[in-house]
């Protein structure tokens, strides 16, 4: 096993830190049902860790925890070195994790400006009277803001529809602007909830394109649950598997690949 | 071709985020400014500033209110009327504790009192949502005009049950009380009227509105990107309760001069300033103030084209006048449902290609 504090070099060059975030034996119960049974595992700073696995394996209860919407019965989350106590979600965010939906969760009343400006809430503190008055630090913070937006939007090539209320933009572009939105708030950790889901192959090259880049350019750390085995054996570092709330697997992606366990899950296995 | 926005660039951020971004909106802006305040105010009579204008000032800044917590923070409310009562009570306490203190910073301090209050009747908009609070700000509604009308130190113990304004003075000139010229009053309540766009604007295009818009749209995910839902909501209803607490004031001490609560700001007036920002347009400033002035005018013109021009009798036109409206209301929420606010819009985009339909 890796060490702690130490990263590691992939085959393209990239330098890989030390662990970030670690779940340590999650168990997350509703009800009678166990979502998720005693999983663990780490994250380290500047990964593409994916979490792959069959429908109803857990994959996005597990990133519900991450982000603080559900709350485990049992095992702790540790973020930078410190373990997290419980948190609402918007507290989460506060402490720079991002996240994406599976259904797209964006502002559909807003413009595309309006919603990615909405991803720099933790950077923008100017107070109510202040701003009632627009004038020095409210408007000079609204700048400031708007151009780290701005080349957001230039990196995912979203400028023409700026100011589209979000409503009116194909499936498509709104999983671009949900991204964008994400990246605004310059997150430590990047949760991908499905990027690529009902995408065709070009979106989906197109979006893979920009998680790559993303992780390369900012360096950004990034978790992500994908069913294209495909692009997620292309983009991963590390894979973890679930199966039926459990982990099943976990390593780089060719060993993931010839993991016996993880064979059985994705093919079924003959019961006699 | 004359109202177009290209050629009109804009080479900084800030220029981009600004309230008119059109050269043209911002002249027209500056335009109706100036008459408003320079010359309006000498040729206003009283039939004009009563009947016209002070009521559509007053429920302007009120739909300007309802409107920051219905079209910009999707919580719905009734309580309006009781939140104007609050003002208007707060208002008259404050002129008769604090005769010396000007009635300007009295309608100022009746804001605060009222955003206090509506923060308080907030609350249960954390847990309930839509309909159910909409019954809960009902509450609010009748218990304020309840508390009014049973606790007699709110109207100072006066036999009849009623407050009434005195006279009180800015730079001199009566605002107040039975000796107001209209020109006083109109501009008195013209400078709450553009204070208040003016704070709702700036802060609607800022990041404040902004949370308050990702609460409306999607609670859920605005949480997870960093909402407090907590703060928005409360800070809603608080800017929200400011704006209708001092259109209560205005509506007391200014409009009304005297009042009695169940009257004056009964249930009908919730529901009044709620149709002036469904039919203005939710979530847009333009739109508070148009929907009033379609609320306001339209009565009038009917009384005036009614019974002055077809010469009905007056209680006729009365009941009719209640049907035109009621009848308008619906036929313009199928045809139109967001309101004169898109009608606006609508006819600006057409307007910016005119004459090439392209």
């Amino acid at each position: 096993m890796l060490d702690d504090t130490e990263g590691y070099v992939t085959e393209d060059g990239r330098k890989i830190g030390g662990v970030v975030m670690e779940m340590k034996n999650i168990t997350l119960r509703f009800g009678g049902v166990v979502a998720i049974k005693d999983i663990s595992f780490d994250i380290r700073e500047g990964e593409i860790r994916a979490i792959i696995g069959p429908n109803g394996a857990g994959k996005s209860s597990m990133l519900n925890v991450i982000s603080g919407f559900y709350h485990p019965q049992e095992g702790e989350v540790w973020y930078k070195g410190k373990k997290r106590p419980g948190m609402r979600p918007y507290q989460v965010a506060q402490q720079g994790i991002a996240r994406t939906f599976q259904n797209i969760a964006l502002f559909e009343g807003m413009s595309v400006l309006d919603n990615v400006m909405t991803g720099r809430i933790r950077q923008m503190s100017t107070g109510m009277f202040a701003q009632a008055l627009w004038k020095g630090k409210a408007e000079q913070e609204e700048v400031e803001n708007r151009e780290t937006v701005e080349k957001v939007i230039d990196f995912l090539e979203i400028q023409h529809i700026r100011k589209t209320p979000v409503g009116r933009l194909p499936y498509g572009l709104k999983k671009r602007v949900e991204l964008a939105r994400a990246l605004a708030a310059e997150p430590s950790i990047l949760l991908l909830d499905e990027p690529m889901a009902g995408m065709n192959v070009e979106e989906k090259e197109d979006m893979s394109r920009f998680i790559l880049d993303v992780n390369d350019e900012f360096g950004t750390t990034i978790a992500l649950i994908e069913h294209d085995m495909g692009v997620v054996m292309d983009l991963s570092d590390r894979v973890v598997v679930m199966d039926y709330g459990k982990k099943i697997g976990d390593g780089s992606p060719d060993e993931v690949r010839s993991n016996q366990a993880v064979i059985d899950a994705y093919l079924g296995v003959q019961h006699d | 071709m004359i109202y177009r926005e290209a050629g009109d660039f804009k080479t900084s951020y800030a220029a981009d985020s600004q309230t008119f971004p059109i050269r043209l909106d911002r002249l027209g802006y500056y335009v109706i400014l100036l008459v408003a305040f320079l010359v309006v105010p000498f040729v206003v009579n009283d039939y004009w500033a009563n009947s016209v204008l002070l009521p559509f000032l007053i429920y302007s800044i009120a739909a300007i209110g309802l409107n920051i917590l219905v079209g910009y923070c999707g919580q719905v409310s009734l309580g309006t009327g009781g939140f104007m009562a609050v003002g208007a009570y707060a208002v008259y306490k404050l002129m008769t504790a604090f005769p010396d203190v000007s009635i300007f910073f009295h309608v100022i301090i009746a804001g605060g009192i009222t955003a206090c209050v509506g923060v308080l009747f907030g609350l249960p908009s954390l847990r309930i949502k839509g309909f159910y609070l909409a019954v809960a700000t009902l509450a609010a509604q009748f218990f304020l005009v309840w508390l009014f009308n049973r606790v007699p130190w709110f109207y100072n113990y006066s036999a009849s049950g009623q407050i009434t304004a005195h006279e009180r003075t800015v730079f001199g000139i009566p605002v107040t009380g039975p000796e107001t010229s209209a020109w006083a009053a109109y501009l008195f309540c013209l400078v709450f009227l553009v204070a208040s766009a003016i704070i709702a604007r700036n802060l609607t295009r800022g990041m404040v509105g902004r949370k308050w818009m990702a609460i409306r749209d999607m609670d859920i995910a605005a949480e997870i990107i960093g909402v407090d839902p907590l703060r928005a909501k409360l800070s809603a209803f608080a800017v929200s309760s400011f704006f209708i607490g001092i259109s209560g004031a205005l509506f007391f001490a200014v409009y009304l001069g005297a009042v009695e609560v169940g009257e004056a700001f009964g249930i009908n007036k919730s529901f009044l300033v709620l149709f002036m920002i469904i039919i203005g347009g939710l979530g847009s400033i333009f739109g508070s103030f148009a929907g009033a002035a379609f609320l306001v005018l339209l009565p009038v013109f009917l009384k005036n084209v009614l019974v002055g021009t077809l010469g009905w009798p007056t209680d006729t036109a009365a009941h009719l006048e209640l049907v035109i409206v009621g009848g308008l209301i619906i036929i313009f929420l199928i045809a139109e449902p967001h309101g004169l606010a898109q009608l606006w819009r609508l006819a600006k985009e057409k307007l910016r290609l005119w004459p090439f339909p392209y």
